[in-house]
């Protein structure tokens, strides 16, 4: 099944828009995906038909909005391969899903001088709450490093993983585009008797995933990047796990009961949930998983790849040697994000000019500080490419990047 | 709408692609002071050579994006040689520059009074060149970074020297 390209364009209102005149060409999807109408009418048909808060009314729309919302759950459950329902986690997203691990079993399986693996190419949201617990409680942090074609060198994987109780990687950079081998890295840990966290953000809209075959232990996703609303992503863990941690945040719906002397949890997975949820955002991610399965995540990975086939040749051709790429060459290593550099031009004012011939690129660090000062570049410009892309948003991009390339030379 | 002629003048282009007072100054008598913009990693190092109350000589070094750069270059030529009290009024008046723009995004209906008396009698000559960059307002602190680092320096060479 190949993706028809046009067809989904029509799904997506913001593409109909123009700026500075132009035709829009988002080629910034790594950072936030746009949503197609089927995602906005599920939200807004919540909000016009079924909403109340969940789990507390006995009257009839508070229990479609429950079923509403535990439905969203099961699809997230289905469509990550998890066994139950009960294994998902509603977070507002992947940074939520690792503050949460970090804060609850982190603070309760972690002492002073235990170790923490991250590697270099990771985004802040798993560097952060880390970084944190180890100002707390002195644990030891440790990273993998890259090879020379920006994936990761795990020939010294053994010694680093040596008496480590966690790794933590995702499974594809939202800066270089590598995709990691989830498997081969979640092996690796339990060889070592460490736990196995993935961090999905970025793989999760563009390829299929597949728990079983993962292993891993813990697992975030966030909806926005996978054409849902902002507000909601997941964590998937163990159920062993979820039901020896300690909550997280506490409030209403995460208890069973609470009096003036203390409190005991609710069950899982409401246990981890406290306050009111994003109601509206699961059911929006909900729809945003049903269209992505109706286009299927092999013609979803299939598209992308092609599509990155055809960009970094359109850019080698153009550019030569002005360009240079950030992340692996060969097309099975990496995924539909393109991170680059011009000789002599920062990557804020390509953005800038591109800007205005229509075409949105990310500039910046990516929030992935680390690996830009592994790279040596304190910015590079960003092409992400999604579902909704094709060819003619390559040739806008290049045509775009050629005018600024004219507009700064000297 | 703000064209890319606003931000980018010929003016600041030209201060871009052939900077002013780039390199170093021993360190000391000179001091060295650092500045980031941890939002795009721009980076700005500055050299002041403060004697007697004169801004006796200044050297950039740093990367950034074009309006940075260009900002820096353009502080440099403008406060060299300058005394430390009329550096500080330019600072002052450069940052009300571009501070109206944001004042008004703040919804103060009274921030352009203090915009209009720091600007007062300072003349911003090339400076004024990149008052294009408050129509685009993510790219307000690549200009503000030297002067910025250039407010942090002056007081840091004013407390050695007192």
């Amino acid at each position: 099944m190949t993706l028809d390209v046009a067809r989904v364009q029509a799904d997506f209102p913001i593409l109909k828009r123009q700026v500075h005149g132009k035709r829009l060409v988002y080629l910034d999807s790594a950072s936030s995906s746009q949503k197609p109408v089927a995602v906005l009418d599920a939200m807004d048909h919540l909000y016009r038909e079924s909403y109340a808060n969940v789990h507390r009314g006995v009257y009839l729309i508070a229990e479609e909005a429950t079923a509403a919302y535990e439905g969203a759950r099961a699809r997230v459950a289905r469509f990550l391969g998890a066994a139950v329902p009960s294994e998902i986690v509603f977070t507002r997203n992947v940074t939520e899903a690792i503050n949460l691990v970090a804060y609850s079993w982190g603070r309760a399986n972690l002492q002073t001088g235990d170790v923490v693996v991250l590697t270099q190419l990771e985004h802040h949201a798993n560097v952060v709450p880390w970084h944190i617990l180890a100002a707390e409680r002195g644990i030891e942090l440790r990273w993998v490093p890259l090879d020379e074609q920006y994936r990761l060198d795990t020939t010294g994987l053994d010694r680093l993983l040596d008496g480590a109780k966690l790794f933590a990687f995702s499974a594809a950079s939202n800066v270089l585009g590598t995709i990691n081998d989830v498997r081969a890295l979640a092996d690796a840990a339990h060889a070592h008797g460490a736990l196995a966290l993935v961090d999905a953000a970025q793989y999760a809209p563009h390829r299929r995933v597949d728990l079983a075959a993962w292993d891993a232990d813990f697992v975030g996703v966030t909806g926005h990047k996978m054409l849902g609303p902002t507000g909601i992503g997941a964590l998937w863990a163990r159920p062993e796990l979820l039901e020896a941690m300690p909550p997280f945040l506490g409030g209403g719906e995460m208890i069973r009961d609470v009096t003036q002397d203390g409190f005991t949890p609710n069950e899982v997975p409401w246990k981890f949930e406290a306050g009111t949820m994003p109601i509206a955002e699961a059911v929006g991610l909900a729809a945003a998983i049903d269209y992505l399965d109706a286009l299927g995540m092999d013609a979803v990975a299939a598209h992308e790849i092609a599509l990155t086939g055809y960009a970094l040749a359109a850019l080698e051709d153009r550019f030569g040697e002005r360009l240079s790429i950030y992340g692996p060459q060969a097309l099975d290593a990496r995924g539909a994000t393109i991170s680059f550099l011009f000789e002599g031009i920062h990557a804020h004012d390509i953005s800038q000019v591109v800007d205005e011939h229509g075409v949105c690129v990310r500039a910046g660090h990516h929030c992935a500080k680390p690996l830009m000062r592994v790279l040596g570049v304190p910015a590079t410009t960003r092409a992400s490419f999604y579902v909704y892309n094709d060819e003619a948003d390559v040739d806008a991009l290049v045509d775009a990047l050629a005018a600024a390339e004219r507009f700064f030379a000297s | 709408m703000a064209g890319l002629e606003d931000l980018y003048r010929e003016i600041i282009l030209d201060h871009y692609r052939a900077p002013r007072n780039r390199g170093e100054l021993p360190v000391p008598p000179a001091s060295k002071v650092e500045g980031f913009n941890p939002l795009c990693g721009d980076e700005v190092v500055l050299y002041l050579d403060v004697d007697d109350g004169v801004v006796r000589d200044v050297r950039t070094s740093g990367q950034g994006c074009s309006i940075s750069q260009a900002s820096t270059s353009m502080m440099s030529a403008a406060v060299k040689g300058q005394p430390v009290e009329d550096a500080r009024h330019l600072i002052r008046a450069f940052k009300s520059l571009m501070s109206i723009h944001e004042s008004k995004l703040d919804g103060e209906v009274d921030g352009d009074g203090d915009a209009a008396s720091a600007l007062d009698g300072v003349e911003l000559g090339d400076l004024e060149a990149l008052q294009g960059v408050v129509k685009f307002p993510v790219r307000i602190k690549c200009a503000t970074l030297a002067w910025n680092t250039l407010e942090e320096g002056l007081d840091e060479s004013g407390a050695a020297s007192a």
